[in-house]
């Protein structure tokens, strides 16, 4: 009980609160009387005020207020004092009962209820307003009623600024205030209001954090209003298309399923059975309407008029940052081809936040078609032979070059300074927790700035340190910095082809599939997935993973290791359920199962679906397996698997082995042995 | 310093204080009953007591709260409120009982309280919050008639009130508030649309949360810590898979410690008296950090994870 103290409680005081309780009760049970007997005489009335103001959370009793109200409008006369003093009669209770309770939920919703028959002043509510805003400044009741009434009387945001300013001077520890000072500040930026230009305001506001997060590095409350001014520094609103595969300038090999001989190691060589290759489309921020009128496709490709345009993964909302189309290709017909792709060649294209992608962008590559020569081998996959070093010369690595994202933006250098300048502030900061966290934030800021590549990347050892620095200095948020680290770990790796290079690997029995290594390495988080969408075989054991999130954007993975990680279960891999190329995955050695809560349910679609399981034959067969094993069930129905390791986890074994081979009939390899009929 | 969960305790506290119907504190709390009722009946689940009440005599005196409208109160007598539709549900839920409902009355009284704006009210009497929002979606969920309301423009009523520090507030343009932003989280996850989510903004708002000393979570930045937020903030992290950003060994300390370790009951810190309310935040809290003896409970409908599958699970 907030504010009671935890004391045995003396016979006196007992015998007192029991009184009391007698008291409560025969006030409450004659009010429940009056309130269904609909009595509203000024008895009545004032008994519900006696009873408000012992338990202001008595919500029946407002109820009734209300009715009561209603009640005796009704029957007077319509003379503006009348009403007045009965209103002015319901304000005055609400005050006594906050002065009880200044949270109670009930006394300012009738408030609002009486304010909304056009009652009371601007004058006496702020008023108000400003006695329980000096009891409790942080008091979200209060500051929700302020944007009420703002609201019902058409207060300028400017004039709320200033209010914000002045509870701010008086005292900077105000999360509350800094928060409605970032409502308010957005609103009028957005506007493009008198004196509100971005370029002069941001500036000024981070000048104007600064005395919360300097004087009190460990006060909270100007934190978040600083990574709201590095979002607002940083993010352009208009969308841009980061990456594609294929990328401009790049050549492919397309091919059936099957061996092709002689296989190139300077391209990507994509093998399909259904005779189709992703296209894919990688944005920086959540857009929709990408279709086959937004995004045209130029080659003499048969077969692709009216292109269907998904949204990865979210078949739900249809906005996403990652869109693929499936072109058709023939492979008994060798050809070269020229595709050319031009995204946004009408307008349609918008982010999540309503800015229209609007400068059309247009891409270049070739696809030669091949034929299959042998029939594919059911050999396994290993993971430790059979690769050949990367070529140095392989023309691959063309889609690291990112498209210059800030070209379209023209305010770029207020920008640029903007953060030059914190950097320069937070460089000098001792060694705060804050001040360690904002310096590398705002050196991954400057790093996203850079176009220039003789620059690229150096500032990454600097921002790994930094992280290494807070892991020890805030043990309790340890894995925060870890998965921080984890992301600028892998910023850095592909940064250039030549960092990058020195991870990847060709698997020379796959027609040379391109095999990116990050074991061993600590990693906790994915990231950089926009630069890798040409990786065809991942691996990432050894590792501290524990969920896939992220990967869905891998449209060309065929083979992925992700052995000796944290993965609690098949929930935190639902994101491979898109990666329709999956034919080998290694989920050996994890900890499937082992974990009775579990974090990644809701971030799977609805479990409402649920009860759909088990429609199918095998739901229909084992439902009780399916309910056992349902995001198992969800995740390898969807996939083609051809090699599966599950051993090591604590749900392996001889139940779920067998459920695993009715839900995957086609699976050759379970675990490293060869299964029989296949 | 407590080093264990001292269950049997809190067994018998709950039972206590579901009979001392004449105190002060549960007079004055009379118009909550159904809160209380739910608080305490799903801690006795989660410790798995839940045969230590009579299942009649719970579930008839939660029908005598039903109100024409189809809407539960608080208690008996008092006015129906979507808050209390919600508990009375959940209990039925936990019993297993939902099958006594007439899940059209029920349905219709909530889907009758959307607005146009896909935002809903408490009651006629039309307080808006998204805390509502939530409620409407969870208990039509667990009713399986989630397609009796908008839920499109109900999801977009909750977007509308996400904030720039990644958080969410009771009305668009309010503060975040890790009570609110368990509501938000949780409607957005029963609906499928986590996606809305900006997980990484808002996991780092929900993980500073923990008090570097107590280990404790508090509700809003400079805020003291408190057990109840030992749910909040910890099923939001759960539900967005961020949970590992925080302290769970520190945590797990700071509600042992809230305990009352003579007479049962946790409380809101280790210095306040217990109540039920705290009770339930706390077990549930351990529930969700694997604590050895409780059964696992959802993060998204704050009900034991068997009572859920059992739901979801069938048709």
């Amino acid at each position: 009980m907030h504010g009671r103290p935890r004391n045995a409680s003396k016979p006196e005081e007992e015998a007192a609160s029991a009184a009391k309780a007698v008291q409560l009760r025969s006030l409450q049970s004659q009010f429940m009387t009056n309130h269904h007997d609909k009595i509203y005489t000024n008895e009545a009335i004032e008994l519900s005020t006696k009873l408000l103001e012992i338990n202001p959370e008595a919500y029946t009793a407002w109820n009734y207020r209300k009715l009561a109200v209603e009640d005796r409008l009704a029957r007077i006369e319509p003379d503006p004092n009348l009403v007045s003093a009965i209103l002015d009669e319901e304000l005055r209770v609400v005050e006594s009962a906050l002065r009880q309770n200044f949270k109670s939920y009930g006394a300012w919703h009738h408030r609002k209820w009486v304010l909304s028959k056009g009652h009371s002043s601007v004058g006496n509510e702020l008023r108000l307003l400003e006695k329980f805003q000096k009891l409790d400044s942080r008091n979200f009741h209060a500051w929700n009623y302020r944007r009420f009434v703002v609201e019902l009387t058409n207060r300028s945001e400017q004039d709320e600024l200033q209010y914000t300013d002045d509870m701010i001077n008086n005292n900077f520890s105000n999360y509350s205030a800094w928060h409605n000072r970032s409502v308010l500040l957005s609103s009028l930026l957005a506007q493009n209001a008198d004196g509100f230009m971005p370029n002069i305001k941001i500036p000024e506001e981070y000048d104007f954090v600064h005395s919360a997060i300097f004087t009190e590095p460990d006060d909270q409350s100007g934190w978040f209003y600083h990574l709201w001014l590095l979002d607002q520094t940083l993010n352009v609103e208009t969308p841009l298309l980061t990456s594609s595969w294929p990328s401009h300038g790049s050549s492919i090999i397309l091919s059936g399923a099957g061996c092709l001989s002689g296989s190139s190691s300077m391209f990507t060589t994509f093998c399909s059975e259904s005779g189709s290759f992703p296209l894919i489309l990688y944005f920086d921020q959540a857009v929709g309407g990408v279709s086959s009128s937004t995004v045209t496709i130029d080659s003499e490709l048969k077969g692709n008029e009216g292109l269907v345009w998904e949204p990865i993964p979210n078949k739900n909302s249809q906005v996403s940052c990652v869109w693929v189309a499936r072109l058709k290709y023939v492979s008994s017909d060798p050809c070269e081809y020229k595709v050319k792709i031009r995204v946004g060649n009408s307008p349609g294209i918008v982010s999540s936040r309503g800015y229209n992608f609007n400068a059309p962008y247009e891409f270049v590559f070739t696809a030669h078609v091949h034929d299959t020569v042998e029939d594919s081998q059911e050999g396994i996959v290993s993971w430790t032979d059979g690769f050949d070093i990367w070529d140095a010369k392989s023309k691959d690595l063309n889609s690291l070059v990112t498209l210059d994202r800030l070209n379209a933006e023209m305010d770029f250098k207020w920008r640029q300074e903007a953060i030059d300048s914190e950097v320069e502030c937070f460089g000098i900061l001792p060694d705060s927790k804050i001040g360690k966290l904002t310096l590398a934030r705002l050196l991954m800021a400057r790093e996203a700035m850079v176009s220039d590549d003789a620059v690229k990347g150096v500032h990454y050892e600097e921002i790994l340190q930094l992280y290494n620095d807070l892991m020890a200095l805030d043990s309790s948020h340890y894995q925060y910095y870890k998965d921080e680290h984890s992301k600028a770990f892998l910023h850095k790796v592909t940064s250039s082809s030549e960092s990058l290079s020195r991870h990847l690997l060709r698997y020379r029995d796959m027609n040379n599939l391109v095999c990116l290594r990050l074991n061993n390495l600590s990693l906790s988080r994915i990231a950089s997935v926009e630069k890798l969408l040409f990786v065809q075989m991942l691996d990432l054991s050894h590792n501290e993973l524990h969920s896939t999130e992220g990967l869905e954007a891998m449209q060309l993975l065929s083979c992925l290791n992700l052995s000796h990680n944290r993965i609690r279960s098949f929930s935190a891999l639902d994101s491979l359920r898109h990666v329709k190329q999956l034919k080998v995955l290694d989920v050996s050695h994890n900890h499937i199962g082992k974990h009775s809560v579990d974090t990644t349910r809701y971030l799977c679609s609805s479990p409402l679906s649920n009860s759909e399981l088990g429609q199918d034959d095998v739901g229909k067969q084992n439902p009780g397996l399916v309910t056992k094993y349902w995001d198992a069930y969800c995740v390898l129905r969807d996939l083609n698997l051809k090699q599966l390791d599950i051993a090591g986890n604590e749900i392996a074994g001889e139940e779920f082995s067998s459920f695993v081979l009715q839900v995957v009939p086609k699976l050759v390899w379970l675990d490293g042995q060869k299964k029989l009929g296949n | 310093m407590a080093d264990k969960l001292v269950a049997d305790k809190h067994v018998r506290y709950i039972l206590m204080a579901e009979k001392k119907k004449e105190s002060f504190e549960s007079v004055v709390m009379d118009h909550l009953r159904m809160n209380g009722a739910y608080w305490g009946l799903t801690t006795l689940d989660l410790l798995d007591k839940l045969g230590s009440v009579s299942e009649d005599e719970v579930v008839s005196w939660v029908m005598t709260c039903q109100h024409e409208s189809g809407g539960f109160a608080g208690n008996t007598g008092h006015d129906p409120h979507v808050i209390y539709t919600l508990s009375a549900v959940q209990i039925l839920a936990l019993f297993d009982k939902l099958s006594i409902l007439d899940v059209q009355k029920v349905s219709s009284y909530i889907a009758g309280l959307q607005n146009e704006d896909g935002s809903f009210s408490g009651d006629m009497w039309g307080e808006v919050d998204t805390r509502f929002s939530y409620i409407a979606i969870c208990c039509l969920s667990i009713l399986k008639c989630l397609d009796k309301i908008n839920v499109k423009k109900a999801v977009d009523y909750i977007v509308s009130c996400k904030i720039l520090d990644g958080g969410f507030g009771c009305t668009p343009g309010a503060e975040s508030h890790a009570g609110q932003i368990f509501c938000c989280v949780g409607a957005l996850a029963i609906t499928g649309n986590l996606h809305h989510v900006d997980k990484d903004l808002l996991g780092w708002w929900l993980c500073e949360r923990q008090d570097y000393e107590s280990g404790g979570l508090n509700g809003r930045p400079e805020k003291l810590p408190d057990v109840c937020y030992s749910w909040w903030v910890l099923s939001s992290l759960i539900m967005i898979d961020r949970v590992h950003w925080i302290e769970k060994g520190k945590l797990v300390k700071f509600i042992l410690d809230c305990q009352d370790m003579d007479n049962g009951g946790i409380s809101d810190n280790p210095k306040d008296a217990v109540d039920i309310f705290h009770t339930y935040f706390g077990v549930a809290g351990l529930s969700l950090l694997e604590y050895p003896g409780v059964k696992p409970i959802d993060p998204a409908y704050a009900l034991p994870v068997h009572v859920i599958n059992r739901i979801l699970f069938t048709k």
